[in-house]
């Protein structure tokens, strides 16, 4: 019998559009073609060359392909959700890139900028000309953003921006970065070019995750920003926690990527690898884990496409997302932690994708919404009672 | 200038080729279909050329109902209008069958390019373009690896076994690529968009006035008579070194004629 892959046995393709194979087909490809044989050597080394990268995903379309206008290719949200799935089949650090760039620096330009800032960036970003990072997160205020120390305040005509944000992905590549912080008049966004004075950088290094990422933390001294530089689409974290709710979806689907390259590796290993005088893949515990892994892979991708129709229909709720981020980054996590294993020590080494999937899964589990978080949202919903206010 | 280029649905290529024990064609539904690789290529020439000239690109194929994804994939490229030629009469046709038929509905048609990918992964003849060109009285620029155009005149660098040669012909002619000619570009996202709404003009055998009786298994020239699975890999031979591994080895390689 001959083997099948672990969505084919799901028919997943059954459930999709010629329109969205072919884009998902293209990713494919593109990755095969450009990332996968590199990116071992780029973790190892923890570095990318992000702006051939983004050039690249520019010409594809993938930067900001669910926006409308502006240079953006206008896709659905479920053909965003398998591109996000085959760039990170790809790595996690490579569908961050693109997340970052799509989902929240364009996407809060796009939702909530002027016209004259969606002109200035848009276009550029989507054709990956200029790389967009977003600044929310700092070091002490992570699942409770509100608590924000970063603060701009009004001089004359202008903005001046202090303070600093950690944990952002694209920080030391970005030509423009969306910063949230407090002002007289709450929580506010502003677009900020990185190299106005007072803007500084510091990469972060020793990562034993998402390696073939650019993290940077982003001090603000004194920065001083016209008034035009604020977002006047959107006041309090209602702004940061939507475009959030954008790059969640996107990792619903992409932590899918990841896992089904841990398991479709793992059962070619297992085919190959001989043990007793015959391979590994036929002796049942293995196959009890590989049936187990499928169908948490099946039942995650059933749930990610179930999110995507929901909002490309415009009806997706926030708690809904949390069930998909929730659900598939635990799973495609516990997914390359179980294929690890069935690779013995070859599954520590940079030769296999799986423990460079499994410790940027890491990262993932917990950013974009810890793990914790989003099962309070999910308990509030059921509940009506919010555990964590 | 109006462009047509030719392109073929193969097996993928890495995917283990099937022979059909009914009537000896290839089983196109042992593995999924894929634009034969070659024929990217001559896609890609084709959308250069439109970029440095002006061009209108049509894209043809004939094959079964799912070729059409492979003219779907070429206008995602950014081609501009298909013809498909899909009847269950052509199932079998043999290289001349499928030169009669590419040439009958191209014909009458005013391209001046008519463009192939120098080879099919499936078939291997490379035979199409030179047949077509011969049928429809054009010159044939074959295994192109360089194109250049000068006023109606196109002048190729054709690969040969020691280099290449210089060819020029006039317009309308037939041209064939090979793969070191360019590097294809994947289709955008915005191109798999646009793709949907762009024109696939669809012929039956009857449509395209062809002649039953020159297409199909039955009016081919060339048969499988008989096929058989690749044999399994035998062992290999074991030298045990006994002091004199060298020699075996070099005694070896002298048997096989590799030194």
């Amino acid at each position: 019998m001959q083997p099948q892959s672990p969505f084919a046995l799901f028919s997943i393709d059954h459930l999709l559009s010629e329109e969205e194979r072919a884009i998902r087909d293209v990713v494919r490809s593109f990755i095969d073609a450009q990332v996968r044989p590199y990116v071992a050597d780029w973790f190892e080394a923890g570095s990318i060359p992000a702006r051939e990268l983004a050039k690249g995903f520019g010409e594809l379309g993938l930067l900001g392909m669910h926006l409308h206008g502006y240079g953006c290719a206008g896709t659905s949200a479920v053909a965003y959700g398998l591109a996000a799935l085959e760039l990170e089949a790809g790595d996690s650090g490579i569908r961050s890139l693109v997340s970052v760039q799509g989902s929240l620096a364009m996407y809060a330009i796009h939702a909530f900028g002027s016209e004259e800032q969606k002109e200035e960036w848009l276009p550029r970003m989507s054709a990956g000309d200029a790389i967009g990072c977003f600044g929310l997160t700092e070091a002490d205020h992570g699942s409770n953003p509100a608590g924000m120390i970063t603060n701009a305040k009004a001089d004359g005509s202008d903005w001046v921006l202090n303070g600093s944000k950690m944990w952002i992905t694209n920080g030391n590549v970005a030509d423009v970065a969306v910063v949230w912080a407090q002002t007289d008049d709450g929580i506010r966004g502003f677009v900020v070019p990185t190299a106005t004075p007072g803007f500084v950088a510091n990469e972060i290094h020793k990562k034993m995750s998402l390696r073939a990422s650019v993290t940077s933390e982003l001090v603000f001294t004194d920065v001083r920003l016209p008034k035009s530089a604020m977002l006047p689409g959107v006041r309090g974290l209602r702004g940061p926690l939507s475009c959030l709710n954008e790059a969640r979806f996107g990792i619903a689907f992409g932590t899918l990527g990841a896992a089904r390259d841990c398991l479709e590796t793992a059962i070619s290993y297992a085919l190959d690898r001989e043990q007793f005088g015959r391979p590994i893949a036929g002796f049942q515990l293995t196959q009890r884990k590989f049936a187990d892994m499928a169908l948490e892979l099946g039942k995650g991708m059933l749930l990610a496409l179930h999110l995507g129709r929901l909002k490309d229909e415009g009806i997706i709720t926030a708690e809904q997302v949390s069930l998909g981020k929730l659900n598939n980054a635990r799973e495609s996590l516990t997914i390359a932690r179980e294929c690890r294993n069935i690779l013995g020590g070859n599954g520590i080494t940079l030769e296999y994708p799986i423990i460079r999937h499994m410790n940027n899964l890491e990262s993932v589990y917990t950013y974009e919404g810890t793990n914790e978080m989003h099962t309070l949202v999910i308990g509030q919903a059921l509940t009506g009672l919010a555990a964590f206010k | 200038m109006k462009i047509a280029v030719c392109v073929k649905q193969v097996p993928d290529t890495w995917a283990e080729k099937k022979l059909r024990s009914d009537d000896s064609t290839l089983d196109r539904e042992a593995a999924d279909g894929v634009m034969n690789e070659l024929d990217e290529y001559a896609v890609e020439e084709a959308l250069q050329i439109g970029e440095a000239h002006g061009a209108e690109i049509t894209i043809v194929t004939m094959g079964p109902d799912r070729a059409g994804e492979t003219i779907r994939k070429a206008l995602s490229m950014g081609a501009d209008a298909g013809i498909h030629l899909v009847d269950d009469g052509l199932h079998g046709s043999d290289a001349l069958a499928t030169s009669y038929a590419l040439a009958t509905i191209l014909e009458g048609r005013g391209f001046d390019l008519i463009i192939f990918g120098s080879e099919s992964t499936d078939a291997r003849m490379s035979v199409v373009p030179a047949m077509v060109a011969e049928r429809m009285g054009l010159a044939q620029l074959t295994f192109a690896q360089k194109v250049e155009f000068e006023g109606t005149q196109v002048t190729i660098d054709r690969v040969t076994d020691s280099g290449y040669d210089t060819v020029t012909a006039s317009l309308p002619a037939v041209l064939s690529v090979v793969e070191k000619i360019n590097e294809p570009r994947y289709p955008s996202f915005k191109g798999i968009m646009a793709a949907k709404k762009k024109p696939v003009e669809t012929l039956s055998v009857a449509d395209a006035g062809l002649d039953m009786a020159r297409v199909g298994a039955s009016a081919s020239w060339s048969a499988v008579v008989d096929f058989a699975a690749r044999p399994p890999k035998a062992a290999g031979t074991v030298v045990t070194d006994e002091g004199n591994g060298g020699v075996k080895i070099a005694d070896f390689l002298v048997g096989q004629k590799f030194i």
